[in-house]
């Protein structure tokens, strides 16, 4: 490809490339090609209540090479420790979009989960693709990545496993010469009354342009109880959409704690469908903005059956220049009697500069309900500081005391012993950036 | 209120319980229909204003008809509504009086009888309820009371014309200075055509003894109203308005879009009290009024106040977000909101706060309540600004629903760019408590006074803020709005 090629080229080519290639997607691939083609990024915002407070020119200016040949790929002893690892993980890695062997460590033959990769499996459940993040939605994000994805996972999840030995999806993007896009795809499917914990991180160990355009698709079925623990981590000039669209069905219980440590525009647009009565629905997150950072996390979630539950909590540390996004939709469908909603999204700010925009929204169509939001925004409490320096302590380490505890109230909700040690050290390296 | 003899009234919608829906027989000025520069032309003639008045509605005209060609009507707001022939309606009807009375004995005694029916205190006797009154009667203000007392203070209350005749300066300096004319589509209307409405100052120093009020009407059928309020309390002045509306029952909607704006200077206060009871359509959702109303204040002095209270019963449909801008340090902007809908009435309503200064304070406080097939949607902006050091904000939204078939909706927009500001938003959805409701029932109450007895005092955080007598109007206006939508 030469440089002379726009981004619109860049993107037929790599669609026709796939093609070319041919798959058991082709049919989804043309259809969300099509689609792509005709709402392409949500540039204009004017009147769109989904992109109004995130502009994503940046993003749609640049041009991004899209398809690579694997170079070096780093082992993993160079790069562990700036990853979320354990020892007991099963993880599917690709780095810069291509599956890494060395990263990997699946195929143990463990009971209970199934990981395959989506470029080579000749499973069944690969017809669900694209069933649960429909191609035809109103952005292009999630259709670009149907059209041009080279491959991703596919997770069974049909037995018990337990907290300390998760499932892993790791996506790494490492520097490269020129800006790059990569399309991670992810579907999972939880079977009836399967139980299992999920990790999947999106980390960039740049510090050029990358852009990593994500779908990841999940299916929780009857009885199933789905952890999901989402982490996003990248450079301050890298570009992260992650698209997660969820269906719950009947007595099923899912929970998604979300960690965003940073992207010159990340967004997590999320949703979930509450699609059986008596399902749950969990949905926490911390994000923590520095620098000239913007991070948006869009989170909706339908009730569409009766008798279910849904609980939101999340919690913003801004500081510099950076901006963070919160909109938190519920919207209550009218079959949806006795329906128990709520939401909550707090806010530190930490220095002048940084702005967060918050838009909670309730959408109530039954009446036997019981729905309530509440938004929050400040700087930490100066009650608790002059109750810590009376006792002793330095204004910084009762800052610190004080911001640590009110993320952990996030991170405390990840049963996994070991990525908690990790989110514990994103959160402290970021915390020197804090001036007090 | 009581309801005396009915002057006319269209039987086959006898049926409603709005007990407002007389139409009065009374001789009107109606220019022809539609909106173009002839007409705006003609209301200006017809208003005898000066040449800069025209020019600035012309403009306003200029810049609607852009919009419209351009976008058409705003939709980002969550309502359905026919498409409005903007070409298919009077832009003036006014009641035909060869001269401006002097005093109530010259005003028609047929608009008297009809002021008389809505219980507007016009008449000398009313002087006793301490309140002055200026009724707007499709679009044109017919009679003010007690302006010698007002005179003596140096409060300003007239109509909108009066004052553009008598007190231009005013006029010139404050009209279009918080809602400009291209502030939005419904206001760039408004500021093209609009016929009358009121207005009202307070010297500096100078706390109003009295309560002001407005009454609205729209008489003539297929018209719409256009009104003006312009509001300016000087340094250290205090006035509480007051603002009723009403209108016939009719079997087509009918478009009032107005336009209020408040200019409150240093250590002054302003409180605005409406109650809003617009046709709201049958109960099947034909006719009623369609409401697009900007209203904005701006407390531009130091430690200056602005507070909106409304009770919202009426109108097919709502679209209104009294706002205010807290300029002036240490400014405070209060929002308190009660809106029903009922049948198939839709409201989608809240306030826009902006902190701009030092130390700014706002509260919003708004109730929604939604019954039969209504669509309740309170929409409301907090935006502290980098400069609003110290800011902060207490927003609670509370909803109800009443039936399976209605819907409540709650979508604030939340922005603080400094960190020292404080910012807390609560909200909650759910029906009316059936403990509450059996408790009330086993104690021998109906029902229905059950739930307006419930309903009252989860208003009452609303209520309090208005007016003795607007209160207990309001309370009974919810009941009457209620009828039908339980048991």
């Amino acid at each position: 490809m030469t440089s002379t090629l726009t981004s619109t080229d860049r993107y037929q080519a790599a669609y026709q490339e796939r093609i070319a290639v041919g798959d058991q997607f082709s049919a989804l691939r043309e259809k969300a090609y099509r689609r792509f083609e005709s709402v392409g990024f949500p540039v204009a915002r004017k009147g769109n209540e989904r992109w109004k407070y995130t502009n994503i020119a940046p993003i749609a200016r640049a041009e991004y090479q899209i398809s690579i040949t694997a170079d070096s790929s780093p082992t993993i002893d160079e790069i562990r420790s700036q990853l979320p690892f354990g020892d007991t993980w099963q993880t599917i890695a690709f780095v810069d979009g291509i599956f890494s062997e060395g990263l990997s460590t699946v195929g143990d033959g463990r009971p209970g989960v199934s990981i395959e990769r989506l470029s080579a499996t000749d499973s069944p459940l690969t017809s669900e693709l694209g069933s649960i993040a429909q191609v035809d939605e109103d952005d292009g994000f999630g259709a670009l990545n149907t059209a041009v994805f080279a491959d991703g996972a596919v997770i069974l999840l049909n037995g018990e496993i337990d907290a300390e030995s998760p499932v892993h999806v790791l996506f790494v993007t490492t520097e490269r010469s020129q800006p790059t896009m990569t399309s991670p795809r992810v579907l999972v499917i939880a079977e009836k009354f399967s139980k299992a914990v999920l990790i999947e991180s999106h980390i960039g160990l740049e510090s050029g342009v990358q852009f990593s355009n994500a779908v990841t698709e999940v299916a929780v079925g009857e009885g199933a109880s789905l952890s999901h623990y989402r982490i996003l981590e990248k450079g301050h000039e890298s570009f992260h959409i992650g698209t997660t669209r969820v269906r719950q069905e009947k007595d099923s219980s899912y929970t998604s704690v979300s960690f965003a440590f940073g992207a010159r525009i990340g967004r997590d647009d999320l949703h979930v469908l509450l699609d059986g009565p008596g399902s749950e629905c969990t949905l926490n997150g911390l994000y923590m903005t520095s620098a000239s950072d913007h991070l948006d996390n869009h989170i909706s979630l339908t009730h569409a059956k009766p008798h279910a539950t849904s609980k939101q909590l999340y919690k913003g540390i801004l500081t510099g220049k950076s901006k963070a996004v919160f909109s938190g939709q519920v919207l209550v469908e009218k079959d949806a009697q006795k329906t128990y909603a709520v939401q909550r999204d707090m806010n530190l700010l930490l220095s002048d500069g940084a702005e967060v925009d918050t838009k909670p929204s309730l959408l109530i169509y039954a009446d036997d309900v019981q729905c309530f939001h509440g938004a929050a925004a400040g700087e930490v409490d100066e009650d608790a500081i002059f109750y810590m320096l009376s006792r002793g302590l330095d204004r910084e380490t009762a800052s610190r005391i004080l911001i640590t505890a009110y993320a952990d109230e996030i991170i405390n909700h990840v049963e996994t012993e070991s990525l908690r040690a990790h989110l514990r050290k994103s959160v402290d390296k970021l915390l020197p950036v804090f001036h007090f | 209120m009581t309801t005396g003899p009915t002057i006319s009234r269209e039987t086959d919608l006898s049926d409603s319980t709005y007990k407002w829906g007389f139409v009065t027989d009374v001789e009107t000025d109606i220019a022809p229909k539609g909106v173009n520069e002839d007409i705006v032309r003609l209301i200006s003639s017809k208003k005898d204003e000066p040449e800069w008045l025209l020019e600035w509605r012309l403009k306003s005209l200029d810049h609607w008809v852009k919009m419209a060609e351009a976008q058409g009507e705003p939709e980002w707001a969550n309502l359905k509504f026919p498409q409005i022939d903007y070409q298919d309606m009077y832009y003036y009807a006014a009641p035909v009086a060869s001269e401006a009375p002097k005093s109530l004995d010259e005003v028609d005694p047929e608009m008297l009888e009809a002021f008389e029916k809505l219980g507007i205190p016009l008449h000398e006797r009313e002087k006793l309820a301490g309140v002055a009154v200026d009724a707007v009667f499709d679009s044109v203000s017919v009679a003010t009371t007690f302006q010698d007392k007002l005179e003596e203070l140096g409060v300003i209350f007239c109509s909108f014309n009066d004052a553009v005749r008598n007190h231009p300066d005013l006029i010139k300096k404050y009209l279009g200075s918080v809602v400009p004319y291209s502030d939005n589509f419904y206001a760039a209307l408004n500021s093209a055509v609009f016929s009358d409405g009121s207005f009202a100052y307070v010297p500096p120093g100078v706390r109003c003894p009295i309560e002001l009020m407005t009454y609205f009407r729209i008489n003539t059928e297929g018209t719409g109203q256009f009104e003006r309020t312009l509001i300016i309390a000087d340094k250290g002045a205090y006035v509480s308005y007051l603002e009723g509306c009403t209108a016939p029952i009719r079997k087509t909607s009918q478009l009032h879009a107005a336009v209020v704006e408040l200019v409150c200077l240093d250590d002054a206060e302003i409180k605005y009290s409406t109650l809003q009871n617009w046709y709201p359509g049958d109960k099947n959702g034909q006719g009623g009024v369609f409401n697009f109303v900007t209203k904005r204040g701006a407390a531009r002095g130091v430690n200056s106040k602005i507070s909106w209270t409304q009770v919202e019963t009426g109108s097919a449909i709502t679209w209104k977000y009294p706002s205010v801008l807290l300029q002036g340090d240490n400014s405070v902007g209060e929002f308190y909101s009660v809106a029903l809908t009922n049948n198939y009435q839709q409201a989608d309503t809240g306030t826009k706060m902006t902190h701009i200064g030092k130390n700014t304070k706002s509260t919003i406080v708004a109730k929604g309540i939604s019954a039969g097939h209504g669509q309740n949607t309170y929409r409301g902006q907090v935006k502290i600004m980098p400069s609003a050091e110290g800011a902060s904000n207490y927003t609670q939204c509370d909803s109800l629903l009443i039936g399976d078939e209605c819907g409540a909706h709650t979508i604030p927009y939340i922005e603080v760019g400094n960190p020292t500001a404080h910012m807390e938003h609560e909200a909650s959805t759910s029906k009316v408590s059936d403990d509450q409701l059996f408790y009330c029932l086993q104690r021998g109450l109906s029902e229905e006074d059950a739930h307006h007895m419930i309903i009252t005092g989860w208003s009452r955080e609303v209520f309090k803020e208005l007016p003795f007598e607007f209160a207990m109007e309001a309370s009974q206006l919810l009941k009457v709005s209620l009828e039908g939508a339980v048991g």
